[in-house]
């Protein structure tokens, strides 16, 4: 048993780092489904369609205009948020006076009709991506090999989820969003332009996860259920870090793939039900999540 | 979170003979059941349906002045929507064959059902050869490939080649443990030794942790007991954790033509693995395969899709000796009797414990520069002889052998 035990303090580490890896998938797609419930009170269930476009956006890219990954990176993002833009003007924006529940049919039914279209034109074994030239390779850790993409992968969302969380809650921008939430209108006669603000803010959600899509695509495979497969996982995350709250979905989404990451270890097998366990605690102690304001 | 929506059906009715009283209803009715919408839907799926519409063309069954119907269904690899399916297909829409059903938790569930309700189950998609060993049923043949075939092929390929300590990635369901178990067998029986294995959750995403697990156990050779998605993801991101430059192999124990075709030659070439078709082995399969992709969104032919003609073919020919198809166990019995001969896979034969026996083919995937068009993907290694590409009789465990 010790002996067991020193071996995998050994590799204890490796699976921590890589635990924070798939975390930083996890909470840029929290970050992004919380963004759009905390300023729209719509729970955006198109979200993992949105990173599977992502996916594919830099498939399309890179297959017929020649540009790669680092294009990708900013046009993918700025393509799919477009289209979320185009979306939320048709759909949603009747919708946010009803009740929750429309919202989500919606969004449902999305996603379900961009996948399934998706599946018939490209069928369901994926696409190839291959890795930007820059980061190919990795670095001997002593206790692990890290590849280069990896890390690149947790120091960039990184980034951008602290970004983000600044914008939203320590700028004049930001200030205005969240009050445009509470009373748009108020807000309005300010003289602010409230369903425009409304608007972007759902375009750039959509975006940080078709930005997440592209950060999959070389290490995934790119096919039309790669969302459906993790958004489930996010929403947990979005529920146990607190409906809405920002920090919330970037510390519980980090927090959960470690946790995910020291299951795979020690009983692999309940490694994809691990974050429902959680959840479940987390709702019995705290209802509203863990940095949720109870209503 | 995907929902039945009823069947998604696609009859076709063959002819205008007049019903004749000896097939129930005067109908023979196919019903393809597999994924048609998840990750196993391009190696089957709708694919499969194309393959058995062209065996019943092929046949000739409207000239012979047999009523054929297919009907195709989604089980979206989940052993009680399938059951749902085949249990309305047969009680209420007269449905007298079963053919494909890929992933092995469901094939063992409708393997039960058929057999109770003595109806007829082709299996090609589904490969845990428990269906012709403990679970073998006097209903069912098992026709394409299966674990064991698969573990044998790749397995003494490997060791003997020098690749004698494993460590496995499994699938946890059904099909990877069998797969694992009969890999290990063959490794063990070949002088190897297994060091160890993961079994990941079906489907997964991120094999990081498990690949990881995997270079630990420094074995020489990680055996990927998966399919699909899984493969496609494990292999990906083994190339990025470098585990091949590390000096250790991976072995894809069920890899499919479009799992190759997703990799890509840069990613996947060098993969050794086994099959029992492939489209570029003569001109009667490369017609074949022509065909068959004008009718199905230009995406070749799968060893499954190949099987499912070869499977209905021989049914057909069986139903059309016995002149009847409403006693499963009697039709069943006839195709064991007759031997198997279509354009496909020429001469066979099918065993008393429902295992269709032909070669099977040690396959591997070409470099980039070797390949001259997009679907050029494998070079032929060895070909293993029917007589040893199977599990011996006697070993299956089957109940129907010993009495």
């Amino acid at each position: 048993m010790f002996e067991m035990l020193g071996i995998s303090s050994q590799a204890l580490f490796g699976q921590l780092l890589i635990g924070l890896i798939n975390g930083s998938f996890y909470a840029l797609l929290s970050l992004g489904l919380a963004v759009i419930f905390g300023m729209l009170n719509i729970i955006n269930f198109t979200h993992g369609a949105q990173y599977m476009l992502g996916a594919f956006a830099a498939f399309f890219l890179l297959e017929y205009a020649g540009l790669g990954y680092w294009w990708a990176l900013i046009l993918a993002p700025l393509l799919v948020g477009i289209t979320g833009v185009i979306i939320e003007r048709l759909f949603l924006q009747w919708l946010y006076k009803l009740d929750h529940l429309y919202g989500l049919l919606l969004t449902f039914g999305l996603a379900l009709i961009i996948e399934g279209t998706f599946r018939n034109y490209f069928g369901s074994s994926g696409l190839p991506y291959s890795m930007p030239a820059e980061l190919v390779g990795g670095q001997n850790l002593g206790f692990m090999f890290l590849p280069n993409y990896r890390a690149w992968v947790v120091v960039f969302s990184l980034a951008v989820c602290l970004a983000t969380w600044f914008v939203i809650e320590r700028t004049k921008l930001g200030a205005y969003l969240r009050a445009a939430t509470e009373n748009p209108t108020l807000v309005r006669a300010f003289g602010i332009n409230v369903p425009r603000m409304i608007t972007l803010t759902y375009g750039f959600g959509v975006a940080l996860a078709a930005l997440a899509g592209v950060m999959a695509a070389p290490i995934y495979n790119v096919s039309p259920q790669m969302g459906s497969n993790l958004i489930i996982v996010v929403f947990a995350v979005v529920v146990i870090g607190g409906m809405g709250s920002i920090m919330g979905a970037i510390v519980t989404g980090f927090g959960l793939g470690l946790i995910e990451g020291l299951t795979k270890v020690f009983f692999p097998e309940a490694s994809n039900t691990v974050i429902f366990i959680v959840m479940a605690i987390v709702l019995l102690i705290r209802p509203a999540g863990l940095f949720g304001r109870a209503t | 979170m995907k929902r039945l929506l009823g069947l998604a059906a696609l009859a076709i009715v063959l002819g205008c003979a007049p019903a004749q009283a000896q097939y129930t209803d005067g109908i023979i009715k196919i019903g393809v059941m597999n994924d048609m919408s998840g990750t196993y839907k391009d190696l089957s799926g709708q694919g499969s349906v194309v393959a058995a519409r062209m065996a019943v063309e092929d046949f000739g069954a409207a000239a012979k002045g047999m009523k054929v119907e297919i009907v195709g269904a989604d089980h979206q690899n989940k052993p009680d929507v399938g059951s749902n399916v085949v249990r309305t297909w047969i009680d209420t829409d007269k449905v007298d064959v079963i053919v494909d059903v890929p992933t092995s938790s469901v094939a063992l569930a409708v393997n039960e059902i058929v057999r109770d309700k003595n109806k007829v189950f082709l299996v090609s998609g589904a490969a845990a050869s428990d269906l012709t060993g403990e679970k073998c049923s006097p209903n069912t043949i098992h026709w394409t490939y299966d674990t064991w075939a698969l573990a044998n092929g790749t397995g003494q390929a490997i060791v003997k080649t020098g690749g004698d300590t494993w460590f496995f990635i499994t699938a946890n369901y059904a099909f990877g443990l069998a797969l694992e178990r009969d890999t290990a067998a063959v490794v063990v029986k070949n002088g190897g030794k297994v060091l160890g294995q993961v079994r990941h959750p079906f489907p997964a995403t991120d094999f990081s942790s498990f690949l990881l697990q995997a270079q630990a156990s420094k074995a020489k050779v990680i055996g990927l007991a998966n399919a699909g998605a899984d493969t496609i993801n494990s292999i990906k991101q083994a190339a990025e954790f470098g585990i091949v430059k590390g000096g250790q192999n991976l072995a894809g124990l069920l890899v499919f033509l479009t799992d190759v075709k997703s990799l890509g030659l840069p990613v996947a070439q060098g993969l050794i693995f086994t099959e029992a078709w492939y489209w570029d082995q003569n001109d009667v399969n490369r017609e074949f395969a022509k065909k068959f992709s004008a009718q199905n969104n230009g995406v070749y032919p799968s060893m499954v899709h190949a099987g499912v003609y070869s499977a209905v073919t021989h049914y057909l020919k069986a139903v059309e000796a016995l002149k009847s198809d409403g006693d499963g166990k009697a039709v069943v019995a006839k195709m064991k009797e007759m031997p198997t001969d279509d354009i496909l896979f020429g001469k066979g034969t099918v065993r008393a414990d429902g295992r269709k026996i032909h070669p099977m083919y040690l396959f591997e995937v070409k470099k980039p520069a070797e390949s001259k068009g997009p679907w050029d993907l494998y070079k032929l290694r060895a070909t293993i002889p029917a007589n040893e590409a199977f599990r011996p009789l006697s070993e299956g465990g089957c109940p129907l052998v010993k009495s």
